[in-house]
This record gives C-alpha cells, structure tokens and sequence, in this order.
C-alpha cells in the first residue's frame, strides 16, 4: 500500500461514520419503500378531494353546545393529564441515573397513547380517568426522559463550589435553577403536543374533539370537520397568549372541576384484568403444554407481519420525511426567503406540524383508499414540516460570506452541508416518534401492529393485545436506543427542548 | 378582573358534564351505521324509554363494537342493542345478563355481498349459489366484531371458497360500520363487501346508492341478529322486576316513527338460546375460544 492512498484512506474514514449512517438510512430506506404497498385504490381521488376543499372553505358548526363541550373535554384532559405527567415524570428524573429507570421510562413511552386508553377503556371504562392516564403514562415517561437529560447537561460547576451541601440542598440550589428555564420552555411545548393527543383520544370514543371530528370526516360532512379543524389549529396557534404561568392554577382547578377524575367502575374489574384477562390463554386454562402453539400461532399471524410490516412504513416514512424537510426547510430559512414569504412559508410548517399524523392518516385513507400510501404521506407530513421548521430556525445562527453564492449552490454547497448535522440529529430525535406512530396507525387499518392490537381488542383477546403491546413498546425502545447510540457514536447534539 | 371573568366562565362551564358521570338508566349500541342516524334513532329511544320507566335514560355513543360491549361489562350502561355477535361476547361476559328482545326481522336476519361494477360481477345473477368469481378480488367487511358485516360473510367465504379471507382476496379491509362499507363500494375502492341487508335497503330508499355502480349480487342464509341485552343485576338497581318491565316496553313499541328508526316492522321476544348458532359460528371461524 503506497503513502497516498493510505493517506486517502484515513481522511475517508475520517469524514465516514456521518455519510455512513446517512447512506446506510437511505439504503434500507429505499428497500422499505419497494416492499411498501403504495398504491392509490381510490379511484376517484379527486372529487372527495374537491369535496373536501369544499368543506374547508365552508367551514359550519352544526351544534355549538356540543362544541364547546368538546373543547372544554380536550382541554381539561390535557390539563390533567400535563399535571400529572409533569409530577411522575420530574420524581423520575431524579433518579433517571438508574439504567432500571431508564428503561421503564422508555418502556411506558414506547406505549402509544392510544394503546393506553384502549387498556384503561377496559379496566375503567368511559371514564375521565380513562383518558387522563391514557395520556399522563407515556407523556411522564417522555418528561422524565427530558428532565434527566437536562439535569446531566446542566454545568457542574456551580454544585462544585458549594463547600457543604446534602444532595437534595445542591439539587435545588444549583442543578434545578440552572436548568429550570429549559423545563419550562420544554412543558409548554409539551402541552401543545398533550392538546393533540387529547384531541386523538376522541378516535377511541373520549369526549374529545376527535370524537365528533372522527364521525364528521368518516360520513363525509366536511363543512363541520373544517370547523373542527380550524378550532384545533387556532387552538395551538394561540397557546402563548392563554397559557399563562400565572393562570395556570385557575385552569387546572377549572379542569378537575369540569371534569372531576372519579372512576364508577368495580375494582374487581380492574383487578381481573390484570391478574385474569392478560394471561395467555393457554396458561388460564392450566394447558400449560399448548403455551408454544399457542405463541408459535401468534407469531406466525400477528407477530410477525405486524412487526414487518411496522419497520417497513417506518423506515420509509424516515425516508420521506427526510426528502420532504430537505425540501421544505428553506421556506423557513431567512437565506433563501425573507419577509412575508417567509412567514407564509413558516405558517404552512407549523400547520403542518399541528395536524397529528393519526388525523392526517384517516384523511388520507378517505382520499387514496387502503394502501399504506395515507400513512406514509402523513407521517412524512407531520415530521417532516416539524424537522424542516427548526433547521430553517438553526439556519439563521449560518453567517455567510458577503460574496456568498445564491439560490440552488447557496443551498448544496453552503447551507445543506453545514445544517446537515443538525439536520440529522433532528431525523434521528424523530424516528422513536414515527415508528410509534406506524405500530399505531395500524389501527386505522393499515397492517402495521396496531392493526393486530386493534382486533385483539375488538375480539375480547387481552392476552395477545397485552403481549402484542408489550412487542411495539420493545420495537421503540430498540429504535431509541440506536438513535441514542448514533447520535452519541456522530457527537449530534441538538437541544432536546426543541423536540 | 379577569380572574372573576375566567371564574364566571368556569361557573358556567360547570352545567357541562361528562354523559357518563350522569346517573339513572344507561344504554348504548354498537355503532353499525352512520352516527347521525343513530343519535336520532337512539334520541327517540331514550325519550320513549324515560316516560315508559319514569327513571332518567341516557343514550351513550361509543367509537366501536368493542367499547359497546365494554361499557355493558362494566356497567356503564345497563341496556344495549347489540348485533348478534357482540351480544353473545358481551353475555359471556356478564353473568346473569340476558337477550330480551330483538327485531322481528332479526328472527332471519341476512348480508348481502355487494360489488362495483367494474368488478364484472354485477348483472350475472348466480340465483342462490355463492359467487365463486369474487375470488381473487378485494373485498371490504364492516367492523371487525360485526355479526352481518364480519362473522357471517367470512364463515361463507371460507366455506364456499376455502380459504382464509386474506388468502381468497387480494385485500381485505374493515370499512368500520356498513355505511362506509356501501360508500367504499360505490366508489370502487373495493370490489366487493359485505354488509347489513337493513342498512343497505335503508340507503337505497334514501336515495343514497346509484345501482348502475353498486349492486347486490348475493345473499346469505338467514341467521339470527340484533337483540336488546340486559344486565341481570338492574333488578337490584332499579327495583325487582326492572328487566321484565324493560321487556315488556320495548316489545310493546309500536310507534311507527321509532319502529322506523331502526328500521323494524315490531319488536319480539328473544332469550339467549337464539343466539346459539351465532355462537357456534364465531367459534367455527376462531373469533370466540370454544
């Protein structure tokens, strides 16, 4: 081996671990998209189309005291819920050091919300509580996560200096006001994330916007499902004029008193969930001899192709959610639009980055028909326009050269390359997301695992819904834990509170 | 100023209430058809049971089969009318409980096979044997838990052809509720589906179907469906002999305009035994353990 090219060699792999990683996404990403089922069955897309654009421009709400009734229900469960998970999420974080917290935190977030609310539907029924732990559970999972982060990331100077301190002096003189501002800024983010799966939670049959929004669109009265939907958006668009610190007691006092979380279901019920309903069939019966067929058949027709089919929509979707924010993230950066396009640009972003990939799914598959191409489109559509808004905020930080080049070179050459490490952490932040949100949106009917979690519920079957669960959570967790592995591995360091 | 104002509102906002906090007598139905219709159906209902009984009655809507039946299980509502499968899973479920009436129609109840009419399948009319040429097709159920929409076309797919639904058909899909399922078909988003004869002639007498699209090209045997379950502990509850009275007033309908809501000619008496075969059935095609 000549000098040069050993030379060569080591400047390669200097630069490869971040070129191989994105290549290597690409690649499997690419082979997801061929084994996807992609195809448009709906053959008339566009009239329910024109339909649709119809109804958003005539937007008319039928009955105004269920409406409100419904957004006071989303609202006060988002309360609740926010309340709580901040509460078990901030005693976790305390101990987040301990890899058995870690673990049972990604585990109850790797848990979609809605798979909570389809267990406690069971055990309590139409209940306030219901949808309150539904959303609180994995929302504390994911604070704790956050919480234990920043904690770590806060410098250790301070708490350093002090001469003589207990630990629980130096956490709340030191490590908490340092990182308190972040907390805050990250559950105020939080929330906004909470009003949506709130509003989702109707889908299952809460009291929820979603609930009325799920008959309007599926009957295809789209005047009122406009109506609801400009309700959602204005909602989160004027979250930071309502959502006062200072008020915040009077909403949450509003919230338990709107909806008071009392339970009216038998504990007796609860309990035989758990201790009967959950245990594999073959183990009720004390036929302990037919647990592996009993396993073997699971595998063979829920298992295995939900848990195919799950990698397959989220590896694509990682695919197209990138292209898309590669495509869309200069709409929000001031080097390649200024002014009012910006803005505009910037609006069609957050809007995007509102509407839940679960409501974005079901309106898809009243507009393409039962493919895996509505999930696909929605998940990319949601990420996506969230990815592309915050690297073309990171962009304006980029100072270029007076002589920089302009437009399409400005973009390869200049902006990309250098966003592009950020770029990735963000993807990276958001795949334990999608692939979350594939296993569930099986559940529209797509046939990821949420699908098979789904019919088992609908089939009274709680002991494959319980293990079928507990495979999707495993299936995020794994996903976490490359993610968190890659961006370690490519020093990526994004500031979590933007996700 | 603007506390009192938030506290006004609050004040306000408290005569709102969660339907399911509400106490007195409460009902629920699987939700088979369009949601509208149902709330008109089961508002009417639940006036005519309220001035019947003389205790409060709600109507609860709920998202699918499954959450009827839950909510029966848990005694969250006390009545329900479920179709013919999720009546016999929510019995299994609740001791006691019972089938006290159905419609008379739900004596013989069927599901029609419609198709597209791309699909070739309209206009060659197979008499009473079963459209092998579907085969290789997509074709849509309603709800995964439906008796009309799920359990009965799928025991007669796999007789007559064979075969798992997902193996005979290119795809398979749950519409959710039978309205969909008709408006899935018309569109020719699927072939072929399945769905509730009552649903389908309802749609077509409003006008809603266009038969040069979407026809019927087959028709099931007939089996027993819908019935009005009863827990067995609302004599407790509501006094002793609240089941017979309930019995007894919805046998005793006779409203055409409430008749016509669900649509049926009358109400007859049911038990739990009719509702045998439906068992037998669920449990031959693995969606009830033996």
């Amino acid at each position: 081996m000549s000098i040069s090219s050993a030379h060569e060699f080591h400047y390669r792999t200097a630069l490869g671990p971040l070129s191989r990683t994105a290549a290597l996404l690409t690649l499997v990403g690419v082979m997801a998209l061929l084994l996807a089922d992609i195809e448009i069955i709906s053959p008339e897309p566009g009239l329910e189309l024109t339909r649709m654009g119809l109804g958003l421009l005539s937007p008319r709400i039928p009955d105004q005291y269920v409406f409100v009734e419904a957004l006071l229900n989303t609202l006060s469960f988002a309360f609740q819920a926010m309340a709580l998970a901040t509460l078990i999420g901030f005693l976790l974080s305390l101990v987040y050091r301990l890899a058995v917290v870690r673990a049972f935190c990604a585990f109850i977030r790797g848990i979609h919300e809605l798979f909570w609310a389809l267990i406690f539907l069971q055990v309590m029924g139409l209940s306030t509580l219901t949808g309150v732990l539904a959303l609180a559970i994995p929302y504390a999972g994911i604070l704790a996560k956050i919480f234990g982060e920043l904690f770590e990331e806060v410098s250790p100077q301070p708490r350093n200096n002090l001469l003589v301190a207990d630990h629980i002096s130096a956490f709340f003189y030191t490590t908490l006001p340092l990182a308190w501002r972040s907390l805050c800024a990250y559950c105020s983010y939080r929330f906004e994330c909470m009003v949506r799966s709130s509003v989702i939670l109707g889908f299952v049959g809460l009291p929820t916007l979603g609930f009325y929004l799920e008959s309007a669109l599926r009957e295809g009265r789209y005047q009122e499902g406009a109506a609801l939907l400009y309700v959602l958006l204005l909602l989160i668009a004027t979250l930071r004029f309502w959502l006062r610190r200072a008020l915040l007691p009077v909403y949450l006092l509003a919230a338990f008193l709107l909806l008071p979380p009392v339970v009216e279901v038998s504990w007796d019920g609860a309990w035989r969930f758990f201790t009967v309903d959950i245990v594999p069939a073959p183990l009720r019966n004390n036929s302990q001899a037919q647990l592996w067929s009993w396993l073997t058949l699971l595998w063979q027709q829920q298992l295995q192709p939900g848990v195919i089919n799950t990698l397959i929509l989220g590896m694509a979707a990682l695919l197209v959610t990138a292209m898309f924010a590669l495509l869309c993230f200069p709409l929000n950066s001031p080097h390649f639009v200024r002014g009012w396009s910006r803005r505009f640009g910037d609006a069609f972003l957050i809007i995007g980055r509102t509407l839940p990939e679960y409501l974005l799914a079901f309106v898809g598959l009243i507009v393409l028909g039962p493919s895996m191409l509505p999930a696909l489109l929605a998940l990319a559509l949601h990420n996506g326009t969230i990815v592309a808004h915050l690297v073309g905020r990171f962009s304006e930080s980029l100072s270029l050269r007076q002589d920089a080049v302009r437009g399409v070179n400005l973009y390869f050459y200049e902006v990309l390359p250098r966003m592009f490490r950020q770029f990735l952490a963000l993807l990276l932040y958001r795949w334990e997301v999608i692939m979350r949100e594939s296993a569930i949106l099986g559940m529209l009917g797509f046939a990821t695992l949420g699908f098979y979690i789904d019919s088992a519920f609908e089939e009274f079957r709680f002991d494959r819904a319980a293990l079928l669960i507990i495979c999707s959570a495993l299936l995020n967790m794994l996903a976490d834990a490359l993610a968190r592995y890659w961006r370690r591995r490519l020093h990526l360091n994004t500031t979590p509170e933007t996700l | 100023m603007r506390l009192l104002t938030v506290l006004a509102a609050l004040l306000t906002s408290l005569t709102f209430s969660f339907s399911t906090v509400a106490e007195g007598f409460r009902f629920t139905a699987i939700p088979d058809q369009d949601e509208s219709q149902l709330q008109a159906r089961f508002g009417k209902v639940a006036r005519y049971l309220e001035r019947e009984l003389g205790v409060p009655v709600t109507y609860v809507p709920v998202k699918s089969y499954a959450a009827a039946v839950t909510a029966f299980r848990n005694n969250q509502v006390q009545l329900a009318w479920f179709g013919g499968l999720s009546g016999v899973k929510a019995r299994d479920l609740v001791s006691g409980s019972r089938a006290i009436a159905q419609g008379y129609e739900d004596q013989f109840f069927k599901t029609y096979l419609i198709a597209h009419h791309s699909s070739g399948l309209l206009g060659q009319s197979t008499g009473d044997k079963f459209p092998k040429a579907i085969q290789g097709k997509t074709f849509t159920f309603g709800s995964k838990g439906s008796t009309s929409g799920r359990l009965m076309p799928e025991f007669y797919v796999r007789k007559h052809l064979g075969q798992a639904p997902d193996k005979a058909f290119d795809r398979v899909g749950f519409s959710g509720d039978h309205s969909r399922t008709i408006a899935l078909v018309q569109s020719g988003a699927y072939a072929v589906g399945a769905v509730n004869y009552k649903v389908w002639e309802r749609a077509l007498a409003d006008g809603k179907i266009d038969r040069n699209k979407v026809d019927v090209i087959w028709q099931t045997p007939a089996y027993p469906d819908y019935q009005w379950s009863v827990r067995g502990d609302v004599d407790q509850r509501f006094g002793a002999g609240f089941a017979d009275r309930i019995q007894s007033v919805l046998l005793a309908i006779d409203d055409p305009e409430l008749l016509e809501a669900f649509p049926r000619q009358s109400f007859v008496k049911a038990d739990n035994d009719d509702y045998r075969p439906i068992r037998d059935t669920a449990v031959t095609i693995g969606l009830i353990d033996g």
